[in-house]
């Protein structure tokens, strides 16, 4: 076992890890941030990103000792100061581009990674960002409206729910 | 105008904030003070001899708690199947024995054989690595033909054969049907294979069983689709606990298109082992086990005929199907391809003669059971492909063939049980046809060709049968079960109501729809109902969410139990205006009198209720609370039409969609965006099976997609955006609401168009291919080009 220190969502966080232990099972057991979800063995669903440094990760693809010092966002953190939802949180409500919500998170962080890099991406940028995030429940055709929207477009012309 | 508010209006869903902001209440997210963790060491032999399993090392490995094996559940019941099927003969299917843990034998790749408890799952896992676990490999039989022939090995010993059941449906149609195809002017045949499937809700599967040895009390938490079923199946067949002493809480379920409906073997092990134990057991799975031991779908084969007179009228339909159950029956198995699938043979067509016939097999396999649509997709895949193929063969436009044929008077008794009450399936076509922009067609398709591309279209219909299930009606088809729902309605002084429903909301946003039709019927705001569901010591009853039946069975309990609270509140009212009950109006919130200005608002009847300083004590008991059991006295049959136009690469075979188009009637609905969203991932279920996903073994059993590295689940650039509508409305007639239901629809009435499309395209293209099997992945598209 041994000492990880991070910061996490702004706090300082710290925990006994086993060499083994993963990012997102630290985030999730230790510090009782269960909004990272975890879908899959393979880090193929994306239910678990997160941001590290400002990147975002699949925290199931990293131990908790690799974020050593690292700055670590979750879903979690992702709210307006007054606990409003944000524009990419508030995008996925009012296009319905959620349902189970289990992937939720991910598609969350993952957009906010897309939109950084990318501030006004096309319908095929998007979907082709989003290989990483899978989602059982929408079809993927509100969520990459919600993005769209989330952007700043003009999403009047995607058919309409 | 839309709607801002109450039936009709695309309310945004309450539940989101909590999903978008991290803070729901999945059963991984619960922690129970004390746990142990559960690991469970499943069989990677399809099928042996289980000779010995020693847990001596493992049991003094750093941890461990307590080891269990098959042994340990000897005295413990059989996993329950929930639906017995009579075969053609009169007789009861084979039902076997279906362990808890593996006990003589294993059966399939992912039968649980010993299970660690121990303090981590680390630990767990670790240990579980130490047991040593002796099996003698016997033959598997993966292929359902070759596992009903004579001298194939036996899934189980003591079974007279694999043969589950074979059904005859309706027997006394066949005569007069095989005479039909005798008199036929043309019969079209077609052979295929309906792909198995697996779920895959995002949300793996999680149990954590708790025991109170203070007051002898379970409780599980546990990903369930129907927490009470589970509450009565492992209560009262497996475990032998009264119903008194079990809570069963499914909070937050991240999706469960039908493979969270069953009871698991896990779900009854970590509730036996906290009491063994003495502390609570969490159990998590990992996607790999969820591959290998969640049901799978469909995984029919399939042989229709239809016929047709000189004038292209239907006039006889027969199709036999090989059903796989897999190695056990996994809940409501033996319903799906019988009473699910049979009885939507007569689909959106007056043929007046239908013989289905189902051969259920089992295999050494995972259990098979309801997947999303459940036997209609399986039933609408068979029709519309044989109706497409009969088009091409006779020279006709397939759409024309559809409309020929079509039922346009309702009610209509099919020749296969079951009475539509409404529909309009030329209005669904004719938007359809809008839609999709047939005419431009052949400009599509020229275009396409220029580009080196082969453009298909493909048109179908399908019919659902929804809102399972009238209780005396299933009741005689087999079901040891009751499908009404309940609801009660709690009203509480200051005015809000709290609305316990039986239905189960994992994704389809019953707490925002559930609540806008209450906020209706009262005239209050939406912000005054919380919808509570999925506790079984919070709602009395419940038997759950499938099968399309929430709104229409569960809606309906919740319609008359606000019915009864509107009666009682009126008596009061009328008793605080001082006027004839007969002459009290509800209308936004308030009481009034008719023909007068006398009105009191619904928070002074509720207050008075409560407070009944000034009530009539000596008519009415105080307080406002009411409970409503609905047991629907029909099917709901929604239905429509869907088309797809897809480009096919002639060089690699790779199928791509370019646009897809849903013309649906649901009856009335409640809220659009809601509808409109689960149209859209339907669509993304059917297209999926289609075109990518295949849950695949090899001949000696082992699974060979168990991980979303083998498995194709859609992705983002798989798939289009989608065209829906549904406009088209006929309400139903014998439930308040007028609502059929929408969560199957897109996966039921999607694959069949997607191969037409395809089909279609290779044809335009010089084929003559007149099927490919799904998934129509580039390889097989590819083949049957060549």
């Amino acid at each position: 076992m041994a000492q990880v220190k991070m910061t996490v969502n702004g706090k300082a966080a710290s925990g006994e890890v086993e060499g083994r232990t993963l990012l997102s099972s630290f985030l999730r057991d230790q510090l009782q941030l269960t909004g990272t979800h975890v879908g899959c063995d393979t880090s193929q669903c994306g239910a678990c990103v997160v941001h590290v440094d400002g990147v975002a990760v699949k925290s199931c693809t990293m131990l908790a000792a690799e974020a050593e010092g690292a700055d670590v966002a979750t879903i979690e953190g992702q709210a307006n100061a007054d606990g409003s939802l944000n524009v990419i949180q508030q995008a996925f409500q009012d296009h319905h581009g959620l349902q189970c919500g289990f992937c939720t998170p991910g598609m969350v962080m993952s957009t906010a990674s897309l939109l950084k890099e990318n501030p006004k991406p096309t319908e095929a940028e998007v979907r082709a960002y989003l290989e990483g995030n899978i989602c059982r429940c929408t079809g993927y055709h509100n969520i990459v409206k919600a993005i769209m929207a989330a952007s700043g477009q003009d999403v009047s012309s995607i058919a309409a729910e | 105008m839309p709607k801002d508010a109450g039936i009709g209006a695309s309310s945004k869903r309450r539940e989101d904030v909590r999903f978008l902001t991290g803070v729901g209440n999945y059963t991984d997210d619960i922690n129970v003070n004390g746990q142990a963790h559960v690991f469970f060491l499943r069989s990677d032999i399809a099928h042996g001899t289980l000779t010995s399993v020693d847990t001596a090392a493992a049991a003094g490995m750093p941890g461990v708690v307590q080891i269990f094996t098959g042994a340990d559940f000897e005295a413990v019941g059989s996993i329950p199947c929930g639906w017995q099927v009579t075969d053609k003969h009169g007789e009861a299917m084979q039902e076997p024995r279906h362990p808890v843990l593996a006990h003589g034998k294993v059966r399939h790749v992912g039968e649980p054989i010993a299970a660690v408890v121990a303090e981590t799952l680390e630990q767990a896992r670790d240990a579980a690595e130490a047991i040593v676990v002796d099996i003698s490999e016997l033959p598997a039989v993966v292929d359902m033909k070759e596992a009903v022939k004579d001298g194939a090995p036996k899934v189980h010993d003591d079974l007279t054969s694999n043969l589950c059941y074979d059904w005859g449906f309706v027997e006394e149609n066949k005569a007069a049907t095989d005479k039909a195809f005798e008199d036929a002017a043309h019969v079209t045949t077609l052979e295929l294979v309906n792909n198995r499937l697996v779920a895959n809700p995002m949300e793996p599967r999680v149990a954590v069983g708790d025991y109170s040895r203070g007051t002898d009390d379970h409780t599980l938490y546990t990903t369930s689709q129907n927490p009470h079923v589970i509450r009565l199946l492992m209560g009262a067949f497996v475990l032998g606990i009264p119903e008194h002493k079990l809570r069963v809480v499914a909070p937050d379920v991240g999706g469960g298109f039908g493979t969270k409906i069953f009871h698991y073997q896990e779900e009854a092990f970590v509730t036996f082992a906290a009491k063994a134990c003495n502390r609570a057991v969490k159990w998590t799975s990992s996607r790999t086990e969820a591959f290998m031991s969640d049901a799978h779908g469909r995984d029919h084969v399939s042989k229709i005929q239809l016929a047709l007179d000189a004038d292209n009228n239907f006039t006889a339909l027969r199709t036999d199907t090989y059903a796989n159950m897999g190695a056990y029956l996994s809940t409501f198995a033996p319903s799906v391809p019988t009473w699910l699938h049979g009885t939507l043979m007569a689909g959106n067509y007056k043929t007046p003669l239908i013989y289905v016939n189902v051969k259920a097999v089992f295999t050494n396999t995972v259990p098979v059971d309801a997947y999303r649509g459940a036997g209609r997709p399986e039933a609408t895949y068979q029709l519309e492909r044989v109706v497409d193929k009969a088009a091409r063969e006779l020279g006709v436009d397939p759409i024309a063939l559809r409309r020929q044929n079509f039922i346009t008077q309702f009610p209509y008794a099919t020749p296969v049980a079951v009475e539509y009450d409404t529909g309009d399936y030329v209005a669904t076509m004719d938007k359809l046809e809008e839609m999709g922009d047939f005419a431009g067609f052949e400009a599509r398709r020229a275009e396409s060709k220029k580009n080196g591309k082969l453009r298909g279209l493909g048109v179908n219909c399908y019919i659902e049968a929804c809102g399972i299930a009238p209780s005396n009606l299933v009741g005689q088809l087999g079901a040891r079960a009751g499908l009404y729902e309940s609801a009660t309605v709690r009203v509480n002084a200051t005015g809000g109501l709290v609305v316990m429903t039986g239905s189960h909301s994992h994704g389809q946003g019953h707490e925002t729809s559930f609540a806008q039709v209450v906020a209706e019927m009262i005239g209050i705001d939406e912000s005054m109902i919380e919808i509570v569901h999925g506790d079984t010591s919070k709602v009395p009853m419940g038997m759950g969410t499938y099968g399309s039946r929430s709104i229409a069975v569960g809606g309906s309990a919740m319609v008359r139990a606000t019915e009864k609270i509107i009666a009682k509140a009126k008596k009061i009212a009328s008793h605080l205006l001082e006027a004839s009950e007969t002459d009290i109006e509800l209308k936004d919130g308030a009481f009034s009198v008719a023909g007068t200005d006398k009105s009191v608002a619904w928070g002074d009847v509720t207050l008075a209720a409560y407070v009944p300083h000034n009530y009539p004590l000596e008519d009415i008991e105080p307080g406002l609370e009411e409970t409503a059991f609905y047991d629907p006295s029909n099917f709901t049959y929604p239905s429509g039409a869907y088309a797809c136009e897809v480009e096919v690469d002639p060089d690699t075979g790779k199928v791509t969609i370019d646009r897809f188009m849903a013309a649906d009637d649901f009856g009335n609905i409640i809220n659009p965006m809601i509808v409109t969203g689960q149209v859209h991932g339907g669509l993304a279920q059917g297209i999926g099976q289609a075109l990518l996903e295949n849950c695949a073994y090899d001949e000696n059993g082992q699974l060979l997609s168990a991980s979303y590295m083998d498995y194709a689940m859609p992705r983002a650039d798989d798939l289009p955006m989608f065209n829906v509508d549904h406009s088209c409305q006929t309400p139903c007639t014998h439930n308040p609401l007028g609502v059929k239901g929408c969560g199957e629809a897109g996966a039921i009435g999607s694959p069949p168009a997607v191969v037409n499309a395809v089909v279609d395209a290779l044809r335009s293209g010089g084929s003559d291919v007149t099927h490919v099997d799904m998934p129509l992945s580039p390889d097989r598209v590819w083949a049957a080009m060549q």
